[in-house]
């Protein structure tokens, strides 16, 4: 009886231990612990050029993470990008006239999207649509530009 | 020429029978599971045996192999300027893969190997038989709650080897080399994801756990029961359990990760 007892009291310990480690997993090692997903309200945003922003990456302001990018589509009326992003519902006072840039974090970091706030007393909410986007900065084009300018220079 | 094609032919024909015995098998011992809820017991000695047993040659892996990815890692991650990535790399890589398959290949030495040569010598001794003579069914009896502890133990197991992995690259990284604190674990929980990573990996644990115990406990209750066919059997269930194991991962890894 007390072996018996002592194999019930050795699972318990076993079981519970691979509960604590996928408790830890969850909460220390991945995002579960600071990522709220599900609940926030939708920005949408038109950009001419998004570069390589993906899906479910950081939109911030002022270097803070307010939420992430929810959806990216392609608008084929106006052949936009149509960036639909996801803002947490305690981050809800983004001025109408906020500013969405792409930004590119590092020198070959992945890409994120950073607001600038505006001066409108209005705020933004679910649905609403940011004017105001400036696209993201493609290394090629940067490098065709300086390129160009070089070749205009000696020309002269 | 026509004795060799029949030779092939009788290897091709033997494999297909094995596979549908095992199938079969299968479905037998899922069919024993209502009478398994009813004696929790023969469930709880069973885990005991395969994951109980299992833990300390779990903890300790796990935590030399994220020792290892420590120091790999910050050796190759130092040249890059990234050494702070260090927490990412080795949650990512003990998470996503080498939890699971590490585990699963230690699971399938330390436990799988056990349970062939367990229920081939049941049946070398006619102990199986013997309980057919009592109008025991041995499938249900034997066979399925150590297929539900394997099930049940295998995914704890990697949860375990993943965690102490990622204690073992923290103090490596953290104490020994120097790496920031908080830029590890922060690092690591904003490129960690629970569903993709998190979860992808426990579920990759789940299949290794069925496919390792089905494994065993087929080639044993199939052995041919002499001590020489209880020897091959156990042999039979490390080697096919490994290649199963690297072989489902490369498919369960191109489906979750690859698109």
């Amino acid at each position: 009886m007390a072996r018996i007892r002592l194999s019930e009291i050795l699972v318990g310990v076993f079981m519970a231990l691979g509960f604590v480690a996928l408790f830890f997993l969850a909460m220390r090692v991945s995002n579960l612990s600071t990522a709220a997903t599900g609940e926030g309200y939708n920005l949408t945003a038109k950009f001419d050029n998004i570069g390589s922003l993906r899906v479910r990456a950081p939109v911030t302001m002022a270097g803070v993470r307010l939420g992430r990018v929810e959806a990216i589509d392609f608008d084929q009326e106006t052949y936009q990008a149509l960036v639909t992003l996801r803002i947490e519902d305690r981050y809800d006072q983004i001025p109408t006239d906020t500013f969405a840039n792409i930004f590119t974090a590092g020198l070959l970091g992945e890409q994120y999207i950073g607001l600038d706030p505006g001066g409108s007393p209005e705020v933004l909410g679910n649905g609403d649509r940011i004017e105001f986007t400036q696209s993201a900065l493609v290394l090629e084009q940067m490098i065709g530009q300086f390129l160009l300018s070089k070749a205009e220079e000696g020309g002269e | 020429m026509l004795d060799s094609l029949a030779r092939l032919g009788r290897v091709g024909l033997a494999m297909l029978a094995s596979l549908g015995r095992a199938h079969l098998l299968l479905i037998s011992i899922l069919r024993g599971l209502p009478s398994m809820l009813v004696r929790p017991r023969l469930l709880l000695v069973q885990i005991y045996g395969v994951g109980v047993l299992s833990l300390l040659i779990i903890v300790v892996s796990g935590l030399f192999v994220g020792m290892v990815l420590g120091l790999q890692g910050y050796y190759v991650l130092s040249q890059f300027g990234a050494a702070e990535s260090l927490g990412v790399m080795v949650a990512a890589s003990l998470v996503r893969e080498l939890g699971p398959v590490v585990t699963a290949l230690l699971f399938a030495g330390r436990a799988g190997s056990a349970l062939t040569a367990e229920i081939g010598l049941m049946k070398a001794t006619e102990q199986l038989s013997g309980l057919e003579m009592m109008a025991v069914d041995p499938v249900k009896r034997v066979l399925t709650p150590r297929f539900f502890a394997g099930l049940i133990s295998m995914p704890l197991l990697a949860a375990l080897f993943s965690a102490i992995g990622v204690i073992g690259g923290w103090f490596v990284g953290v104490g020994l080399l120097g790496i920031d604190d908080g830029a590890f674990w922060g690092q690591m929980q904003n490129k960690i994801d629970f569903d993709e990573d998190l979860v992808n990996g426990v579920i990759k644990s789940l299949a290794f756990g069925l496919v390792v115990t089905w494994i065993a406990l087929y080639e044993g209750y199939d052995a041919t029961p002499t001590s020489a066919g209880v020897s091959r059997a156990t042999t039979r269930t490390v080697v096919q359990s490994a290649l199963a194991i690297l072989g489902l991962d490369f498919i369960l890894t191109a489906l979750m990760f690859g698109g």
